[in-house]
């Protein structure tokens, strides 16, 4: 049984290497901008079958991103993102959990080397989200409320507490980056060593109620991440000038 | 010049992986614990205001949660590193 914490490399593309959990971001990637491109062509004023379905999942992001940013228009600019986000991060992580995923590999000097992983289930893939999803906070609280006010919020020289507390919230916006990447990070390879250890102990029947603790947890996880990007944007939009 | 007798580095750190998740786990559990029933609570005296102090209280769930998961990827980088 071998549980790697790393994602391990299968391929060499020049001089970048391509890990396994990169292959699965990629074919998830690839098959939603498939799905989606072909199914969305004719798009007709009273929805029917996978328009439908689409419509249903858009609405309920749509209303979700409303209930927390308070503001309609608010909601329609920066649902994209997070829309995006949140789709992208339940499909791998469900994708994760189909058969074959970690368990077809190569052997290689004595190693098994499984050609899929998880893409969630590699600090790199939650990282890369992680800072794409601060950097846009940033953007969005910049283009909302402008540079000199926003900049206020972390450089403010009203007063020596100010400034400590100015300071400080500059810090935490790199914590916000590593708490963001663990928290998923965590969440899905701690899953993934679960389901390993399980099946290895009981391969019978006994992994079902695991793997439905998965799901559930994927999709939590996803919802966490886009509503805590929808509560920084709200705050980062918000003018706190007196 | 290396000890022959003692307890072996990785004795040390299977132990050392499981009390990082064991200790680690303490407060988050607790803190989950308070926001749940605080959360309930807030609910039970105004059920109009459900859906607010559900989602806040998701929230607050997450950063608690996040805590023990860091714990956990220290217990997980010590015995698999």
């Amino acid at each position: 049984m071998e549980i790697s914490l790393a994602a391990e490399q299968v391929a060499h593309l020049g001089p970048l290497p391509i890990t396994n959990s990169m292959i699965l971001s990629w074919i998830v990637s690839a098959g939603l901008i498939l799905v989606t491109t072909f199914s969305l062509r004719n798009l007709k004023s009273i929805p029917s079958g996978i328009q439908n379905f689409f419509e249903t999942i858009v609405e309920a992001l749509f209303n979700l991103a409303n209930s927390i940013l308070d503001d309609e228009k608010a909601t329609k600019k920066y649902f994209a993102l997070v829309a995006t986000i949140f789709i992208f991060i339940v499909t791998n992580n469900w994708i994760g959990l189909v058969p074959g995923v970690g368990s077809i590999g190569i052997t290689e000097h004595g190693k098994f080397i499984p050609l899929l992983r998880g893409a969630n289930a590699d600090l790199n893939t939650t990282l890369a989200l992680a800072i794409v999803a601060v950097i846009a906070i940033q953007i969005f609280g910049v283009a909302a409320i402008g540079t000199f006010k926003y900049a206020k919020k972390f450089i403010n020289f009203n007063g020596p507490i100010n400034f400590f507390i100015g300071i400080i919230e500059l810090i935490s916006e790199f914590a916000k980056m590593i708490s963001f990447s663990f928290r998923l990070f965590g969440n899905i390879f701690a899953g993934e060593v679960l389901l390993t250890i399980v099946a290895f102990l009981v391969p019978l029947i006994a992994p079902l109620p695991f793997f439905a603790l998965e799901i559930f947890v994927g999709a939590v996880q996803a919802l966490v991440f886009s509503m805590l990007i929808l509560v920084f944007i709200k705050m980062a939009i918000t003018d706190v000038s007196h | 010049m290396e000890p022959t007798t003692g307890i072996s580095p990785e004795v040390v750190k299977m132990i050392a992986a499981a009390a990082t998740i064991a200790i680690g786990a303490i407060g988050p559990a607790l803190a989950i614990g308070m926001i749940g029933s605080k959360g309930l609570e807030a609910i039970g005296r105004n059920p109009e205001a459900a859906g607010k102090v559900q989602t806040s209280m998701v929230l607050g769930l997450a950063f608690a949660e996040a805590i023990a998961i860091y714990a956990l990827v220290i217990a997980l980088i010590v015995k698999f590193v």
